[in-house]
């Protein structure tokens, strides 16, 4: 018999449950390096096809199954199930309204996303017939911060994302990073504008958490403190 | 069951699928014409996200190159099946595309001298056919992250409209003329009809029909349903590019970047097979040839493992700090997937299903068009069709590395400009036909009325399972003959599927049965169409044929499906004639 273990899954339908509830379901291990999400969709396809969820890529780089899984944020399609504990729990995201199960609603996720302008700002036109130079050394700096897949695995375990509904977050402010370091961009002042804020790179309280959930190992923590002495080197 | 509200949306365009063709679409009519796109999922999760070597263009960083022998290769990797004129305009419109794309911020990987770091791939080469080139422009191994992302980022700052988690239901035609799409709000529930000038789908590719595949778990071929149910063709979906290179077991891609960097691949008796299949490029061949030697060695008993079932890549030699500069990405999911790491030991891999040649026919300017051997092709009114969705057709028979990435390019930001410029020459939309999107709707109801007792989980198993068996690297009259008859009784099945899910907020029940019909649909126009090309060519392969048949088969397949469901297929010529250049006259294809 092939050996089992529990996943223990978050369920909400808000068109019937007045409340969130947990469901157990047993899921096999049919071959070994089964992940996360090969159990979430055993689980729909062969038990109960009411459970909902996001996935597409399942390799990692799309971002759309961040959960929480036994306690922290991870992408279910790379976290293997024999590296977790037994019983498995899966929970939606934390601090983000639940829109069924295990799908959460992400407007206010990216809504500070956009607020950052996370998009390359330039004032010189580019050349007309060839690609603007940048040397291998300037290129480098943006290893580890054009990486984010936007899970939004980091912003939901900071507890002052948590406690400030106004506040941009790691993933947002990491973005803001990604477009300042890039030697190409124009756009650092009217960015670093609306990151001097409480609500932007100040409420950061080196909580590390972010860095901790990350599946893609960037590190928002570093790419906010850049910001806070950017801002400061600009101030003074 | 309330009725459910339909909601009527108008725009100018409308753009379905948010991938990098969609996306460049949008840029390019957004700033003209009232646009709208709509995806099945927020846009930076669509499969262009996964793409990972890089994107071809002649911009000669490296070494002289020309966007002629760009040309030659890919129509010889084509097995001369590509539509020339098509081929010709994309090889040419590269660089710029390319270039483009670094002004709107993308991160390419840089050479010492500050200019877009290019790598080697499979079947480019210098001087038509010559030796290797370097010519496919990366960011590390993450391009397709790097393009999409930067693509998503310029639809931001120019404040493109999106309704982002929208499953479209039905193409909406008034009598000839596409006047939008039909589309279901995934989150919320409730339908939704796109009113529009112009409409593209950019729906992406049909490979989840395949067990093992690289791809996302959306790549479900539903624009190919949807039009084949509009009454509209598919043209030439019996290519199915199978990916030299998956993850054994798991079918995650390892980009073929890793043997343009000087990885190559080894049988069970550490032999560099390739050398015997493909004398002067090795393991740079184009895919459909690497794959089918791959599966020749496993057949005749030299592959790896307990039951010979997979090869080896290997590319610790490369040296782990170029493994950790360039392919980054890569040692993670050889890591993750195979734990395996790569700096030090080789990749188990198999030739992976991963991309359809095949689509919703198109000419170069991302129209979609009918035709027929004798009846040369016309533009649909207010159709578009660009991406992995299309066949335009640049890949023919089969595909080059990296000329994916280039194509949503091209054929998006083309699309996009004659889509703005069609919309412009209407004074008024068409109107909505009668009761629009009845067909759609109803299917929707019934199913979250139904009381169907077949589960789709196990239609799917069996459809994907099947196709793999029966259709895959190696097929037979027999063994597609089968598949026909394995299709036949899984769509009687699928009459009875219910779900258990009715309620109306993200119902992923609803959505993954919806795409289970169509992927049930465009499959009995693979199964036709390889069934009835009795050749070999490019990625299909009959061993009952094993010849290419220029006579009887230089030809593409158009695939209809009639109101009973069953497939009619009629043919169309190649276009044979470039813009510029001379023709590409067919030779046999030797690498």
């Amino acid at each position: 018999m092939l050996k089992t273990v529990t996943f223990s899954v978050f369920r909400y339908d808000p068109e019937k449950d007045k409340k969130p509830y947990y469901k157990d379901y047993k899921v096999e291990l049919r071959r070994p390096g089964m992940m996360v999400l090969d159990g979430l969709n055993q689980i729909r396809w062969e038990q109960d096809g009411t459970l909902a969820y996001r996935r597409s890529c399942r390799e990692g780089v799309c971002g759309s199954d961040g959960l929480n899984i036994n306690g922290v944020n991870m992408l279910a399609c790379i976290t293997h199930i024999e590296d977790l504990k037994d019983p498995i729990v899966v929970q939606p995201l934390p601090s983000m309204p639940v829109i069924k199960d295990l799908v959460v609603d992400f407007t206010d996720f990216y809504k500070k996303y956009y607020l950052v302008k996370p998009y390359l700002i330039t004032k010189t036109p580019p050349p007309s017939d060839r690609e603007r130079l940048q040397s291998p050394e300037d290129r480098k700096k943006l290893d580890g911060l054009y990486e984010c897949i936007l899970c939004a695995c980091c912003s939901t375990s900071c507890p002052s994302f948590w406690a400030d509904p106004d506040y941009l977050g790691p993933a947002a402010l990491l973005k803001a990073w990604r477009f300042i370091a890039d030697t190409r961009d124009e756009g650092a002042d009217e960015r670093l504008e609306i990151i001097n804020d409480r609500d932007g790179a100040w409420r950061c309280h080196t909580i590390l958490n972010c860095v901790e959930a990350c599946p893609k190992q960037l590190n928002p923590t570093e790419a906010i403190a850049e910001l806070k002495k950017t801002i400061i080197h600009r101030k003074f | 069951m309330a009725d459910i509200k339909v909601t009527v949306h108008k725009h100018d365009v409308v753009i379905v699928g948010a991938g990098g063709a969609g996306l460049r679409a949008a840029l390019e009519a957004s700033r003209v014409v009232n646009t709208a796109v709509i995806s099945q999922v927020f846009p930076t999760r669509s499969h262009t996200v996964a793409a990972q070597g890089g994107v071809a263009a002649s911009l000669s960083n490296v070494e002289p190159d020309d966007w002629v022998w760009h040309m030659f290769d890919t129509i010889k990797g084509s097995d001369y099946l590509g539509d020339q004129d098509a081929i010709e305009f994309m090889c040419r419109m590269a660089p710029e595309v390319v270039i483009e794309l670094e002004h709107m911020g993308m991160p390419f990987s840089r050479l010492q001298d500050g200019k877009i770091f290019q790598r080697r791939f499979g079947g480019h080469t210098k001087d038509f056919g010559k030796e290797a080139i370097c010519r496919t422009c990366a960011a590390a191994d993450r391009t397709g992250h790097a393009m999409l992302h930067t693509l998503y980022e310029q639809c931001v700052k120019n404040q493109v409209v999106f309704y982002n988690e929208f499953f479209a239901l039905e193409l909406l035609m008034n009598e000839d003329h596409v006047v939008g799409v039909l589309a279901w709000d995934i989150a919320n529930g409730g339908f939704h009809i796109f009113h529009a000038k112009a409409t593209m789908f950019a729906t992406g590719g049909y490979i989840r029909v395949y067990k093992t595949n690289s791809n996302a778990h959306i790549n479900t071929g539903d624009g190919l349903s949807l039009s084949l149910r509009a009454g509209l063709p598919v043209e030439d979906l019996e290519f199915v590019q199978f990916h030299p290179t998956g993850i054994y077991g798991v079918g995650n891609l390892i980009t073929e970047g890793v043997r343009g960097e000087g990885g190559y691949l080894l049988n069970k008796d550490g032999e560099r097979f390739m050398k015997r299949y493909a004398p002067t490029v090795w393991d740079l061949a184009s895919r459909d040839v690497v794959s089918r030697a791959m599966a020749e060695e496993m057949r005749q008993g030299r592959g790896c493992g307990p039951k010979g079932d997979y090869l080896l890549l290997k590319l610790d030699h490369i040296g782990a700090d170029i493994i950790h500069e360039r392919l980054p990405g890569i040692w993670e999911l050889a890591y993750v997937f195979a734990h395996v790491d790569c700096t030090k030991e080789p990749i188990p891999v198999t030739p992976t299903a991963h991309y359809s040649m095949g689509g919703i026919p198109t000419n170069r300017y991302s129209e979609v068009v009918l035709g027929g051997m004798d009846k040369p092709e016309e533009p649909v009114k207010g159709f578009y069709a660009a991406g992995e969705a299309a066949c335009a057709s640049v890949h023919g028979a089969n595909r080059l590395g990296s000329n994916s990435l280039l194509d949503i390019m091209v054929f998006g930001k083309v699309g996009g400009q004659k889509m703005a410029e069609f919309a412009q020459s209407l004074p008024e939309h068409v109107p909505l036909p009668e009761n629009p999107g009845k067909k759609g709707i109803e299917e929707v109801k019934n199913l979250l009325n139904g009381t169907g007792g077949e589960m789709m989980g196990a239609i799917w198993d069996e459809l994907k399972e099947s196709m793999e068996l029966n259709c895959g690297v190696f097929r037979t009259e027999e063994t597609l003959t089968t598949q026909r008859t394995v299709l036949k009784k899984l769509c009687d099945r699928f009459k009875n599927v219910g779900i258990a899910d009715k309620g109306l907020a993200f119902n992923l029940d609803l959505i993954e049965t919806l795409e289970l019909g169509h992927m049930l649909d465009f499959s009995k126009a693979i199964v036709e169409g390889a069934l009835a090309r009795q050749e070999s060519r490019g990625a299909h392969y009959r061993d009952d044929y094993p010849q290419r048949d220029d006579e009887k088969w230089h030809k593409h397949t158009l695939a209809y499906m009639e109101e009973d469901g069953s497939i009619r297929l009629d043919y169309k010529p190649v276009r044979m004639k470039p813009l510029t250049v001379p023709t590409f006259e067919p030779k046999e294809r030797v690498y």
